[in-house]
């Protein structure tokens, strides 16, 4: 094959929403490469996915792969990954690739470059940014040795509004696989609280992280909220201690949003917490640390202490 | 039961981080050090586990001669004995070769469960413990809020993404990488720190980690550039905040 193929994700035969974003990923580098694209998918056809400009479609179907397990999905992909060669395997940086792709790469030798958010290709050979610190500091990586490379894909680095159209044909393959060899059982899926606040239906957001200290100043943010008609909201730290309740948490495992106006209120913007909300139209973000990544992301920055600068913002706003 | 915990020492969370000046590293010299946050709810999930079932915790630290310290906070907030992986070549090291040093480490010891933070603060590569489980043969799951051991088998609540959560069973010997934030993390009581003193901390050489031949390699690191055009105020905060208030009235007429 000695291409790329982007290996997506599918629940309930319904695509991730950031597995076009590793497939747009993968086109571009096939692209700036001059190697051809294939796809991989585990468990279920997907027949949109014929409808984007690739080589092929790999469908692997098996039993074993309709409730997903680390196991069995790095066990066919490794034979898939074997029997074509692919030169880069992509994956969108999701909690499931999380789980199988390090073993995957482990089994075959190599090392995923996880979470990319950047590229670009030198001498023929793929250089990928990715971020360290909690998105402090960038990393230029390389892979050495041997292909295959396999690297995942952060929410929101590629867009899948770049997505190239075609055809592309449709294999279905069923992997050697037998019980005997999964050693996890996976179980019922569930969620915890009936999600009575629906934050992705606010037009203004304040949202409060860690920068807040205490549980008893959480009003100095609510006021802001009620000042700006805003839903509150939090990242997860507040969440996790108690002092706000989860349904509000915005972040990979809380909700994404994307308001006419999201405040950040001493939140100093881990990639969890951007990936939920960087999609907002206007982002206003106040932090004491001039370097926190949240100003990467922001329109509007007041870079001070916030128990001094959201009441003098709330008093600019009665003005 | 015999539960390791695989620990690391990052830069203290609030720290200003500077790039050296020929770009392979952070300036990290002055820097204040901690445990790497998840390993700290790791480290808690292991004591808990050992509270119920019985058996012994043992921390397992890859790092320089400064972890010394956080390992020795385990210790007081109640691991039996550790085991440190004295390892300078910092930066150069990739997850395999550091997951092998731990494996190797690990030779002997036979744990049935072995626990890690789910990502550190400093690589944020958040696959060392999955990697370590193949290494080591064993069954893992990740980003786990919650652990059920019951008669050689465990029940682990695994969290997904948009506030979704899965059950899954597996056997022991197993590993789990642990979410941060799922239980309140204990402090080190005055007898535990007095006990730590005295509690045994092996060392193992790691000779050679980081400079033989690895399947990725850091080739620099930059301050990101900023990809949006941020309008920053800082001023004093009254002046600062009628000049954000004016932008968003006047400018981005949110308000």
């Amino acid at each position: 094959m000695s291409g790329v193929l982007a290996v997506l994700e599918q629940r309930d035969a319904k695509l991730h929403k950031m597995s076009l974003e590793a497939l747009a990923a993968a086109q571009q580098f096939g692209e700036e490469l001059g190697l051809p694209v294939f796809v991989a998918v585990l468990g279920a056809e997907i027949p949109e996915l014929a409808g984007y400009q690739a080589e092929k479609v790999h469908v692997l179907e098996h039993e074993l792969l309709k409730d997903y397990t680390p196991d069995a999905y790095s066990i066919a992909l490794r034979q898939l990954v074997e029997q074509h060669q692919p030169k880069y395997v992509i994956f969108p940086h999701t909690y499931q690739v999380r789980d199988f792709a390090p073993k995957l790469a482990t089994a075959m030798g190599r090392v995923l470059v996880s979470d990319v958010v950047g590229h670009r290709v030198e001498n023929g050979a793929l250089v990928l940014v990715r971020q360290l610190f909690q998105g402090k500091i960038n990393a230029d990586i390389r892979f050495e040795g041997d292909a295959p490379y396999f690297a995942s894909i952060q929410a929101g680095a590629f867009r899948a509004d770049r997505l190239k159209a075609g055809s592309a044909a449709v294999e279905k393959t069923t992997p050697e696989l037998n019980a005997s060899q999964i050693r996890t059982k996976p179980l019922e899926l569930f969620r915890e609280s009936a999600r009575a606040v629906d934050l992705t239906a606010a037009e203004v957001i304040v949202s409060v992280g860690r920068g807040i200290k205490e549980a008893e100043n959480i009003p100095v943010v609510q006021k802001l909220a009620e000042a700006l008609g805003a839903e509150l909201a939090a990242s997860r730290p507040i969440c996790d201690n108690g002092w706000l309740p989860m349904e509000r948490q915005v972040g990979s495992s809380g909700q994404t949003v994307s308001p006419k106006m999201y405040v950040a209120v001493g939140i100093s913007g881990a990639i969890q917490h951007l990936v939920g909300m960087k999609g907002s139209k206007t982002i206003v973000a106040i932090n004491k640390d001039p370097e926190a990544p949240i100003f990467e992301v922001a329109d509007y920055g007041i870079v001070g202490d916030l128990f001094q600068v959201v009441p003098a913002i709330i008093e600019a706003l009665g003005k | 039961m015999k539960i390791v915990v695989a620990i690391k020492q990052v830069p203290a969370r609030d720290s200003l981080l500077k790039v050296n000046s020929s770009g392979t590293w952070i300036e990290d010299a002055d820097l204040a050090y901690e445990i790497n946050e998840p390993d700290a709810y790791a480290l808690e999930a292991g004591l808990q586990l050992k509270e119920k079932e019985g058996g012994e915790v043992v921390v397992l630290c890859a790092g320089p001669e400064g972890a010394s310290q956080t390992i020795r906070e385990a210790l007081a907030k109640g691991a039996d004995r550790a085991i440190h992986i004295e390892n300078s070549g910092g930066n150069a090291v990739d997850p395999l070769s550091l997951a092998r040093a731990m494996a190797q480490a690990l030779d002997g010891e036979k744990p049935d469960l072995v626990l890690t933070g789910l990502q550190s603060d400093d690589f944020g590569y958040g696959q060392t413990g999955v990697i370590l489980a193949e290494v080591m043969g064993l069954p893992h799951a990740t980003i786990i809020m919650n652990i059920e051991a019951a008669a050689g088998k465990i029940k682990v609540k695994r969290e997904l993404e948009d506030g979704w959560f899965q059950h899954v069973e597996m056997p022991l010997p197993a590993l789990l990488t642990i979410q941060s934030g799922a239980t309140k993390l204990r402090y080190a009581t005055l007898m535990g720190i007095k006990k730590a003193k005295t509690k045994e901390v092996k060392k193992v050489a790691a000779a050679g980690l980081g400079s033989g031949a690895a399947p990725i390699r850091l080739e620099k690191i930059y301050m990101p550039e900023k990809t949006k055009r941020s309008q920053i105020f800082d001023g004093p905060p009254k002046e600062a905040a009628a000049q954000l208030v004016e932008k968003l009235r006047f400018e981005a007429r949110v308000i």
